[in-house]
């Protein structure tokens, strides 16, 4: 056996917040890697939204009057801002499950042996799974427009709708880190994971307008982020918003859209590094 | 003083819970040294491995790893150490190859460095053809190879190996060893743990026996066979009801007292080939009928029944099975 070279390699000096980008981009590298090698698990991340988009446009959308606007394609045209938030928010259940996976085979236990930026792992997880949504969003977008969608306000407005659905996406995506450093295995991940989104998404404003909701329901709708930035989508892509109740975040559902954002960001971002660094996987 | 050793524990303690895992542990391990931490199922050995490569905070007691304090210092010792846990920790979805060049990143090393040091470490591994296969695809003793070629891309000059071969198979087992051999030869500091008496034999020169969360024997191995006495008889009786019986002879010609498993029967003896043939006589004159006997050197089987009173894989059975709570890299 030929021997090993044997020595004391130069390791690099760069700044803690340099460091931290290149670690989290080395890990958002290897996390899109792994979307690319189960091409499986990304068609059916994608068959979902699709078939809600056909679902609701073809089987619920007549039913769905949409205040305010009366033509024939103004539930299409309502619904797929809507689809894209909720579709982009469940971006959260890959990050919980895939961190509880990387827990659970071990793979974080050598990422922390290693003098990496303690927070990487987490960059690069939250990154990879927002930066995934970009194909889904494309795919949905597509869809819709086979279905009758329209982008009706100019491409500049659409790319600003796209953002901030991205911006969203990677918010979540920080919620549901949280959430996946506290699983005990990945099969809870699975289910812990998805059960707080069906509540968040469906009281909101994706799939009906808020103005047919309960008084109290509204209240919570309004401050949902997720009606937010579904209402600003809606209003950048030229789309029916239906008629907005009296809620400062529905007033001014861009703004609110960036603050809530960078509030949770900062929020759950603290909290979960914490998390990590002090955890004990298992 | 502690700059000179390359590992040193005083008084670790873990608990988790009720449950004491480590007990006041105490450790040194030189530069250039190979120790070999043995121990059964639930000993504490990963619990000590974690702790020392920062993975785990000691609930009490220090240590230091290459003279960084494991705790407030632990940039540090991750940046001195190597380590291969008891599962292999790679990416399944990554290639072999994509893998190394991963974790050299994650290490700080230069891009160039990270590209030649993976090529040179798939060299010797024996993984080049298989370099650009998904992980997945790779049998356990590729795994472990990768998994360990993983550890070694900054060079560490210190190693942690948890249970390197368990699982393995005889092959893949020798092979490892050479490999872990090799890089002791050239300087390398390893502490590696196992449940294999003849793995701890056969790679360290000093063997730290631990049980229970707490050192119970310390030493070289010729120097733990000699604490248990010189050379050893072993019968196995045809008819196991009658070991009580078996026993009673064996005890007539024995210096100690004889140690019972299963249909065996082992106890010191001295006074080499003349005692096989008191033995026989002992056995005949009770009408015992036995199927083997043999006069050997202790091995570190019967150190570790001699100090614990059961045998390191008694003690596997009755520790609840923990393996498997990370599946080894099944999907
Ligand atoms: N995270 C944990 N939570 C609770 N108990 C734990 C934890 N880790 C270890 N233990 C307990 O601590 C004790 C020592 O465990 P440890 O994993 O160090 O043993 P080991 O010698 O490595 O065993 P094995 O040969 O099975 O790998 C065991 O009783 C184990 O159940
Ligand atoms: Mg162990």
């Amino acid at each position: 056996m030929a021997t090993l070279s044997m020595g004391k390699p130069q390791m690099m000096r760069r700044p803690l917040l340099g460091w931290t980008i290149h670690d989290g981009l080395v890990v958002a590298r290897r996390n899109l890697i792994q979307t690319v090698r189960i091409p499986e698990m990304l068609f059916f991340s994608l068959v979902q939204p699709v078939i809600f988009v056909l679902l609701f446009a073809y089987v619920f959308g007549g039913a769905i009057p949409i205040p305010g606007d009366a033509g024939a394609d103004a539930y299409r045209n309502y619904l797929m801002p809507g689809i894209f938030g909720q579709t982009v928010a469940f971006a959260a259940a890959a990050s919980t499950v895939g961190l509880a996976e990387d827990m659970h085979k071990g793979i974080i236990d050598r990422f922390r042996a290693l003098p990496m930026s303690p927070p990487a792992v987490l960059v690069g997880r939250t990154l990879a799974d927002a930066v995934r949504q970009i194909l889904v969003l494309a795919v949905l977008s597509i869809t819709g427009f086979i279905v009758g969608w329209r982008i009706s306000n100019g491409l500049l407005p659409a790319i600003g709708a796209y953002a901030l659905l991205l911006l969203f996406a990677y918010t979540v995506a920080w919620i549901g880190s949280w959430i996946g450093l506290h699983m005990p295995n990945p099969e809870t991940a699975n289910t812990a994971g998805l059960a707080w989104l069906f509540p968040l998404t469906f009281l909101s404003n994706a799939f009906v307008p808020i103005s047919s909701m309960p008084t109290w329901l509204q209240a919570f709708a309004a401050y949902n982020p997720v009606s937010t930035v579904v209402l600003a989508s809606r209003e950048l892509f030229g789309n029916p918003t239906g008629i907005q109740p009296d809620y400062w975040p529905l007033q001014h559902a861009s703004l609110y859209t960036l603050i809530s954002c960078a509030v949770l960001i900062a929020i759950f971002a603290t909290l979960a590094v914490r998390k990590y660094t002090r955890t004990t996987s298992r | 003083m502690t700059r000179d050793l390359a590992v040193h524990a005083e008084g670790l303690v873990r608990t988790f819970g009720d449950v004491r895992a480590l007990d006041g542990i105490d450790l040194t391990v030189e530069r250039g040294q190979v120790v070999g931490l043995l121990g059964p199922n639930g000993a504490g050995k990963t619990t000590t491995v974690r702790i020392l490569s920062t993975l785990l905070a000691p609930t009490a007691g220090r240590a230091t790893v290459a003279g960084f304090d494991v705790v407030k210092q632990a940039d540090e010792v991750r940046r001195s150490i190597g380590l291969t846990g008891q599962y292999a920790a790679i990416d399944e979805y990554l290639t072999g190859r994509e893998n190394l060049r991963m974790f050299g990143g994650l290490y700080h090393l230069s891009p160039k460095y990270v590209k030649e040091r993976s090529e040179e470490l798939l060299d010797w591994f024996d993984l080049s053809d298989a370099a650009d296969r998904p992980a997945k695809t790779y049998s356990g003793g590729m795994r472990r190879r990768l998994d360990l070629a993983a550890s070694l891309v900054a060079q560490p000059s210190i190693l942690f190996l948890d249970e390197p071969t368990t699982g393995l198979d005889p092959r893949s087992r020798l092979g490892l060893w050479d490999v872990i051999n090799n890089l002791v030869a050239q300087g390398t500091t390893v502490l590696l743990t196992t449940q294999y008496l003849e793995e701890a034999d056969q790679l360290a020169q000093d063997i730290v026996v631990i049980d229970q969360g707490r050192v119970i024997a310390h030493g070289t191995s010729e120097e733990l066979k000699d604490q248990i006495g010189g050379d050893r008889i072993e019968i196995h009786v045809t008819d196991s009801s009658r070991i009580d019986d078996a026993v009673r002879a064996v005890r007539s010609v024995s210096t100690g007292e004889p140690l019972v498993e299963d249909s065996r029967v082992s106890a010191p003896v001295t006074g080499g080939s003349t005692v096989l043939v008191a033995a026989i006589r002992a056995l005949d004159a009770d009408g015992i009928e036995v199927s083997d006997l043999v006069l050997r050197r202790p091995t570190l089987d019967d150190v570790f029944m001699s100090l614990t009173g059961h045998a390191a894989e008694e003690a596997t059975t009755a520790t609840p099975p923990k393996k498997g709570r990370r599946g080894r890299g099944s999907k």
